[in-house]
């Protein structure tokens, strides 16, 4: 057997394993992702946050999926002034 | 007569079905479009929509729709001899599933890979979707409860599969650990998890486990339906990677293994059909063969269930549109080799005429058992595996496709309550979700008797409550394919005998349900038949209103569909 086929054949029973179930999972880590997103936003959002000092050096990891978690949060607007996405 | 006989000219019906039908189907009557763009290309994300080669989509599709569903309903069908049974499926699968899988398939991905539920709202109405929620609903409650009941009697009937089944959680949840945590090799995980479960058969086969008179002040049928709800309630709120993904996996490999064993003992060994072509000699309380063999062979003839599959899941994922052929068509094929195999072994396994009716009774009476070990019997003398054994692998399989089912339906009716919670203004989370499931399946199975010994009284419900949604699906292709001004009778010829057929047995059982003062399941019953007279209605408008409407042009699914996308 040549092998490209087996390789094919591999991805082929890996995608049968993990084809059903990618979306759910996908959607596990979003919501853990959002949870993190919460907490490092917590401060700018009003909420006191303790560990402010620290979370605040994570807020520029956040930017790139903000609107699409604002968005998600039922929120039309970016709640932040400062950053202005929409 | 040989059962190899009645292989060969099923396998042939089958394969002629494949051939045929499905050619005329794909290119006259659904006139599938290789340039078509699908909506894995077109909204191609890496998640729902992903263009998967046609081969895999087909292993994902008919394992999901293929489980105990097509082993347990042939299995107590047969009871009124071989020959219905054995039409009913071939015929079924090649004219009825076969066009109803691909016609959901296609209605799907020309409908920007929506489910039927969303795709009866743009052809029936906004009730039809509402009309979807109440049949899926039930039909989750009672695959639930009857599967429960199923597994219960093939855990008392083959004790030796006591170990196997539930060492099967520790082999899934270890093959889980496996891939996520240790980043092992797939295919090196899958020859040790299954070379795990036989081992495991092989113990159990050993150690056979029988629960006395009292196990916890519990009947052991009562014990093991409590133990398997509870089971199903926490392996349905574990995160799926850990349990159900593994399971399901080992499951489909499972399948293709069974069938293997299955077909290969009947080749070689080719046992005599015992059981008569048409058994007229009935035992007293089996209901009429019409209307009830047509509901008691759901999946295996026609399954609304593989709508749900088709429509919502596989239609995201078709490379071609060309590919529905062979994943559609083809996935109930399958099913309906599963059910072939079913027939075979609850009516070639056993040794005279004499043994076989000392095991159908009554109706419902023989089952899975007779699957069991019938096909036991065919194993041994096929492929040389000792009968003791042959019933425990046959068992452990049947057992472990009921409960992936069971526990997967757990899982699935914990968001139709969520659903319902968040129409009714309630916040339901997983936990009180799955506590409601659990307490409304529980009493479905304990109504009809503490051991559960009515169960199966829910099987032939089961099955009208499918064929139900199967209506409701071959509705929607009709109504399609009226607008587009095809030919409608490949979808309205099924779908007015599965619904006849369906709403006649409901009736039917409205009497048996009262005679055995079964009044939860009479109720249930009730509301079948209300939505079947919703169903027939809301069908017959939404079917004048299309031939009324002036013809839709073969773009127009494509224009609707770019329309909302625009408007989002």
């Amino acid at each position: 057997m040549s092998g490209s086929r087996w390789q094919r054949f591999r991805a082929g029973v890996e995608e049968f394993y993990a084809g059903p179930y990618r979306a759910t999972l996908r959607r596990a880590r979003r919501d853990e992702d959002d949870l993190f997103r919460l907490v490092v936003l917590a401060e700018a959002l009003g909420v006191p946050d303790p560990a402010a000092y620290w979370s605040a050096e994570l807020l520029p990891a956040t930017y790139a999926e903000f609107h699409d978690w604002h968005r998600r949060m039922g929120m039309e607007r970016s709640p932040l002034d400062h950053v202005g996405c929409c | 007569m040989s059962s190899l006989w009645l292989l060969i000219i099923g396998l042939a019906m089958l394969a002629a079905g494949y051939l045929l039908y499905s050619r005329f189907l794909a290119d006259r009557v659904y006139q599938l479009d290789r340039a078509y763009p699908t909506p894995a290309h077109e909204m191609n994300d890496g998640v729902d929509f992903v263009p998967t080669n046609k081969f895999v989509l087909w292993g994902h599709h008919f394992t999901s729709v293929a489980g105990a569903a097509p082993i347990v309903g042939p299995a107590v069908a047969v009871i009124w001899g071989w020959l219905p049974a054995f039409l009913w499926v071939t015929l079924g699968t090649v004219f009825f599933a076969g066009m109803h899988d691909l016609g959901a398939l296609w209605a799907s991905s020309r409908n920007r890979g929506r489910s039927m539920g969303m795709l009866s709202g743009r052809y029936i109405g906004a009730r039809g979707r509402n009309l979807f929620l109440v049949v899926i609903f039930l039909l989750l409650l009672m695959v639930v409860a009857a599967f429960a009941v199923v597994i219960k009697d093939l855990l008392i009937a083959t004790p030796t599969a006591v170990i196997p089944t539930w060492g099967a959680i520790a082999v899934a949840a270890v093959v889980g650990q496996m891939i996520y945590r240790w980043r092992m090799n797939l295919l090196l995980t899958t020859v040790i998890g299954v070379t795990a479960l036989y081992s495991l058969i092989l113990l159990g086969d050993a150690y056979p486990i029988e629960l006395g008179e009292s196990t916890l002040g519990m009947s052991p049928a009562t014990f093991w339906i409590v133990t398997l709800f509870v089971y199903a309630g926490i392996a349905s709120l574990l995160p799926v990677w850990v349990l159900l993904q593994p399971r399901d996996y080992i499951n489909g490999v499972q399948l293709f293994v069974g069938l293997a064993l299955r077909y290969g003992a009947t080749l070689v060994s080719a046992p005599d059909l015992v059981a008569p072509a048409i058994n007229d000699n009935v035992p007293d309380g089996t209901p009429s063969l019409v209307p009830l063999l047509f509901v008691t062979i759901a999946c295996g003839a026609i399954s609304g269930f593989h709508g749900m599959v088709s429509s919502g899941t596989s239609s995201k994922q078709l490379d071609k549109e060309t590919d529905a052929r062979f994943v559609g068509y083809f996935g109930a094929i399958g099913e309906g080799l599963l059910a072939l195999g079913a027939i075979i072994a609850a009516t070639a396994g056993y040794r005279t005429l004499a043994d076989w009716e000392a095991v159908y009774t009554e109706f419902n009476a023989g089952g899975v058992t007779a699957f069991v070990d019938g096909g036991g019997a065919i194993l041994n003398a096929g492929l040389g595996i000792p009968v003791g054994l042959s019933s425990t692998i046959l068992a452990t399989m049947a057992v472990l496709f009921a409960a992936t089912t069971m526990d997967t339906g757990v899982r699935l009716q914990r968001f139709v309550v969520q659903e319902i919670g968040e129409v009714l203004g309630a916040r339901i989370d997983k936990y009180a979700g799955t506590a409601i499931v659990l307490a409304v399946a529980l009493g479905l199975t304990f109504s009809a008797g503490a051991g559960g010994e009515g169960g199966m009284r829910i099987w032939p419900l089961f099955g009208t409550t499918n064929q139900l949604l199967a209506s409701l699906t071959l509705s929607i292709v009709a109504v399609i394919l009226i607008r587009k001004r095809r030919n409608p009778l490949p979808a309205l010829v099924p779908l007015v005998f599965v619904f006849v057929m369906s709403f006649y047995a409901a009736i039917v059982q409205l009497g048996t349900l009262r005679d055995n003062g079964d009044w939860l399941l009479l109720g249930i019953d009730a509301v079948i038949i209300v939505a079947a007279v919703w169903v027939a209605l809301e069908a017959g408008l939404a079917m004048r209103r299309a031939r009324n409407e002036p013809a839709e042009d073969d773009d127009a699914d494509r224009h609707v569909a770019l329309e909302e996308s625009a408007q989002r």
